[in-house]
């Protein structure tokens, strides 16, 4: 313990574990990890649901749950051992006050009954012997540093007030009221549109210089990692599998579940359409005595050495190394062709098959009346305007917009659940208010986002997948039995499970099981509502592969509905962006996503973060929030946000506007791509 | 096929997997609900108490051991064979009017499981009916539910079932059906906030999207997911229908006087409670026995038929 050491690395890890006892065994949540953090710089911890990311960050605070135990052979922060702390003096001396939690969701991680002022003040006089005007003064200017406009009459407000990123942006203020040393992120951008998320990274990055804070970012998404981070560390089982410097990790992976992870990614290697590489099966629950490597059930190099003697740790140099036999050393070139050569048996040419339009949405609006209170005045709000849409048989056309855009009224449009106000929907000819349910559902299907709600709990999977052959009265028990078997064959759901309840599945498995209902019918269009969002990158990896199966094998067309936009690059021939109940742009994927016409486009393709180490978190360079679609703006919706607006987007509202192909809503269009460049 | 087979190898099942699981679908529903009944203790005790208590009060007659009607006023007020004084005779002693008290408690239980288990049945099909309704279709049904709600919560149910007694008149059936239709507010509350937080699920969108009516989707899509909920209050609303009753005899206008009942019997031997506690206590005893038994028989069947193990 030198002094010169702590000049350099202000966290000092060594050995932790955690053990969690349950009725039969001890589940080994994280086991026996060492982790080093310099001064200022950001260690990224990322890694699937369940590999102990989050268990690690509030063992570190002694935050675990009761029955969790925690071990470690030395947590050395600053000099000062947390390991032999006690309650008491982590309590007051280092959680809030040396170290900082931001965490997942904003919406509960503020009290709601108390105003954000009060909420702040607290954190600084609970530790510090401060005055009430000094607490505000500090509350005041972190609020103008987290980019609140107006950081004064804040304070009064409540929690429910503020929209989801403000409320992130006071998490962060309060995380940094006591200036602390340390700033611990779980998941701090996973809840927000991407935009926000943008704005976000970017700030935290800012603080972090302007503070000289250390920063611990825990994420499953290995854009933001790669753009936010100096150090990664892959978590895989409660284990750290590989860690070093961001870029040498990401460029050079060593490890076969790093590698894995990446080949998950969308339009990590190679371009769109193509299979993703998968990583079958989830993470194993590490319960009673491990023998081998945990990696080795889902690892396609294992071999018998792995499922015997655990891995031995080797290091490439000071900082890096990874925990792998290697067994058959491959290099992720060659794990990227198999996944190319696959690509080629599946048929690409989806320009072929492009055919008449299946589905027409013309002139569609929506207006809601909202009353507020019991006594309150109706409000109109228009949740769609003017929208329109034309869906080519076999295609994908992939719907972006951020929540609170009318994606969602949208949707329940086309499948006929919403009457709209004026305008149609035709699908195939004929207006959809008029078919009959019978008709409908074998024309039209929808994936839901969360395979937790849009399953009933109550039902068998063989239930729920029979379940719309039941409900029309097609075929004889046996054959909607047969039927169901098939289908379960085709999204690869083992028929094991006919007889199992949602809860005894794995989210992957539940997502195989919605999309073997929708198509059971046999469908022509499926709308797809953020099919992949609730799932890990690896299982997103599957489903993606498995839908784009089936498109060819079913003869499918999508409407797919997403926020990522390297999903829509993987997946999409074209995209409709949506902006406060108008498209906005729609065009080719390629020519959207390459030549942005709309501004808007243009910060939404900003704000995607790729797999790019060393670069920066981009500013989306928006002002403001997403508005209150209860106050629509004037003339353009856009105008208070755009940094191109100026008298005439702000008093008329542009008309679509057809320019190299594709439909824009925007009075810049000609000339915005020359000058959001500059 | 080509591409199924990759589907498949991707999705990390091997061929042989596949074979193996051909025709294994696992066990139906029906047969792994029976299955963990089977070793389900609470389950079994429940239904075992409560399907003796039917088979004494089913044969009452042959397994009483007097006749419960039959008064002896020399014998009044006999303590149990336990106390000193009591007979082998008379195994529960006698009340005030020298009436064998194990037989009285047996043929209670033919009246007391009756209204308990009648009254609570009714209270649940108007009050889960009403509550599907106000909290699915909501709109004017569901202001229209609320408003029955205040007015029964504003009338005192007590004198509400006198007059009703009094109107229609005198019998078990009047008083289950007059206990049970003021007793569905708990019902109703549960069952609609429930359904208001159901009816948003994606389940219920994804019946919409099949072509599912409304009914179908409230029914059979919403309701299986409120059995727990209603198991809980049944088991509460037996125990209270089964006191009302008893304070309906005791006013007069319940069970008429001679036939015996837990609630009856607790109310008359209120009276002699200092110096024969056993009045009281005997009955009380029957009541929560019956009361155990259908809590035990509630859990075990929301035990299961509900499966949190993931596999």
């Amino acid at each position: 313990m030198g002094s010169e050491m702590s000049t350099t690395s202000i966290l000092d890890i060594q050995n932790l574990s955690v053990d969690i006892p349950t009725d039969s065994s001890t589940l080994h949540a994280v086991r026996g990890i060492s982790l080093e953090l310099n001064r200022g710089e950001t260690l990224g911890i990322v890694g699937e649901s369940g590999s102990g990311k989050s268990m690690t960050a509030l063992a570190l605070m002694n935050l675990l749950p009761p029955a969790a135990k925690r071990s470690a052979g030395c947590i050395s922060f600053e000099g000062s051992d947390l390991t032999h702390a006690t309650e008491q003096e982590l309590a007051s001396k280092i959680r809030g006050q040396r170290i900082g939690m931001i965490f997942q969701e904003p919406m509960t991680s503020l009290n709601p009954v108390y105003s954000i002022g009060r909420q702040l003040k607290e954190t600084m006089t609970l530790h510090r012997k401060v005055s009430e005007s000094e607490a505000e003064k500090r509350a005041i200017y972190l609020l103008e540093k987290v980019g609140l406009p107006d950081p004064a009459s804040r304070l009064k407000q409540y929690p429910h007030e503020l929209s989801g990123g403000q409320r992130q942006r006071v998490m962060i203020a309060m995380a940094l009221m006591n200036e602390p040393e340390l700033l611990i992120a779980d998941e701090p951008t996973t809840a927000l549109d991407v935009t926000i998320q943008a704005q976000i990274l970017h700030l935290l990055r800012e603080l972090q210089q302007e503070f000289g804070m250390s920063m611990i970012l825990i994420t499953h998404d290995l854009g933001v990692v790669s753009r936010a981070a100096d150090h990664i560390a892959v978590m895989y089982a409660g284990d750290i599998v590989e860690t070093g410097r961001t870029a040498e990790v990401l460029e050079d992976p060593r490890h076969p579940y790093t590698q894995g992870l990446l080949e998950c990614v969308p339009g990590y290697r190679g371009t769109s359409q193509q299979r993703l590489g998968a990583i079958p099966g989830i993470v194993p629950a590490m319960t009673g005595t491990i023998s081998g490597c945990a990696f080795a059930s889902r690892c396609p190099r294992a071999a018998d050495i792995c499922k015997t003697d655990t891995p031995p740790t080797k290091a490439l140099q000071q900082g890096r190394y990874f925990v792998c036999h290697e067994p058959n050393i491959q290099t992720p070139e060659n794990t990227a062709n198999t996944a190319r050569e696959a690509a080629n048996q599946t048929p690409e040419d989806s320009a072929l098959k492009k055919g008449e339009p299946i589905l027409t949405v013309d002139g569609v609006s929506c207006t809601f009346m909202v009353r507020r209170g019991l006594f309150g005045k109706r409000k109109p709000l228009q949740a769609m305007d003017n929208v329109s849409l034309t869906l080519n048989k076999g295609e994908v056309l992939a719907l972006v917009g951020e929540s609170g855009c009318g994606k969602s009224t949208l949707t329940r449009t086309i499948m006929g659940l919403q009457k709209p106000d004026s305008g149609s929907v035709t699908l195939n000819g004929r207006r959809i208010e008029n078919l009959p349910p019978m008709e409908r559902a074998r024309m039209i299907q929808p994936i839901f986002q969360d395979p937790y709600s849009s399953l009933n709990p109550r039902k068998t999977i063989g239930e729920i997948i029979t379940k719309p052959l039941a409900v029309h009265r097609i075929g004889s028990r046996q054959e909607q039995h047969a039927q169901a078997r098939r289908i379960m064959e085709l999204v690869g759901l083992p028929t094991r499970v006919f007889n199992s309840y949602p809860d005894q599945l794995s989210g992957g498995q539940r997502q195989r099981a919605a999309i073997g209902r929708a198509l059971i019918m046999n469908p022509e269009v499926v709308i797809c509502d953020e099919p992949t969002s609730a799932l890990d990158v690896s299982v997103q990896a599957q489903i993606l592969n498995l839908l784009l199966d089936l498109r060819d094998e079913m003869d499918l067309t999508y409407l797919f509905v997403t926020h990522n936009l390297s999903v829509v690059q993987h997946m999409a021939d074209r995209v409709a962006v949506m902006y406060l109940g108008e498209i906005v742009e729609c065009g080719d994927r390629d020519q959207v996503m390459t030549d942005p016409k709309h501004p808007y486009t243009h910060a939404l393709m900003d704000s995607a973060l790729s797999i790019s180490p060393g670069e920066t978190v981009p500013d989306p360079g928006l002002a403001g929030d997403f508005p209150n679609p209860m106050n629509r703006p004037s003339g353009c919706p856009f105008h208070p946000r755009c940094p191109l607006a100026d008298q005439q987007c702000r008093e008329q509202a542009p008309g679509p506007e057809l320019i190299d192909n594709t439909l824009v809503q925007c009075w810049k269009a000609k000339t915005s791509g020359s000058q959001l460049k500059s | 096929m080509m591409t199924t087979d990759q589907t498949m190898n991707k999705s990390g099942l091997t061929a042989t997997d596949a074979t193996q699981e051909e025709n294994n679908l696992g066990l139906s529903p029906t047969m792994a609900a029976l299955k963990r009944a089977r070793s389900h203790y609470g389950l079994k005790i429940g239904l075992g108490i409560l399907l003796v208590m039917a088979i004494f009060a089913l044969f009452a007659p042959w397994l009483a051991p007097h006749d419960p009607y039959m008064q002896n006023l020399p014998l009044r007020m006999l303590p149990p064979v336990w106390v000193e004084g009591g007979s082998w005779e008379y195994l529960l002693g006698t009340d005030h009017l020298g009436r064998d008290y194990l037989s009285r408690i047996i043929y209670g239980a033919r009246i007391s499981m009756t209204i308990g288990i009648g009254a609570a049945t009714i209270g649940m099909i108007i009050g889960v009916t009403l509550g599907l309704i106000a909290g699915y279709y909501g709109g004017w049904l569901d202001q229209a539910v609320n408003f029955l709600v205040t007015c029964q919560l504003a009338v005192p149910s007590l004198l509400l079932i006198m007059a009703l007694v009094f109107v229609i008149g005198q019998s078990i059936t009047v008083v289950i059906f007059v206990i049970g239709a003021t007793h569905w507010v708990f019902y109703l509350v549960v069952t609609r906030s429930a359904t208001l937080r159901l009816r948003e699920l994606d389940f219920v969108a994804a019946a919409q999207a099949m072509g599912c009516s409304k009914f179908q989707i409230a029914v059979k899509e919403v309701l299986p997911n409120l059995v727990n909920q209603i198991m809980v209050i049944f088991t509460l609303e037996v125990a209270v229908a089964i006191l009302n009753e008893a304070t309906l005899s005791f006013l007069g206008l319940g069970i008429p006087s001679p036939i015996p009942s837990w609630g009856l019997m607790i109310a008359e031997g209120k009276q002699a409670m200092f110096f024969q506690p056993w009045l009281v206590i005997l009955p009380g005893i029957s009541l929560f026995i019956l009361v155990i038994a259908i809590n035990l028989l509630g859990d075990g069947v929301r035990d299961v038929t509900v499966t949190n193990r993931r596999n």
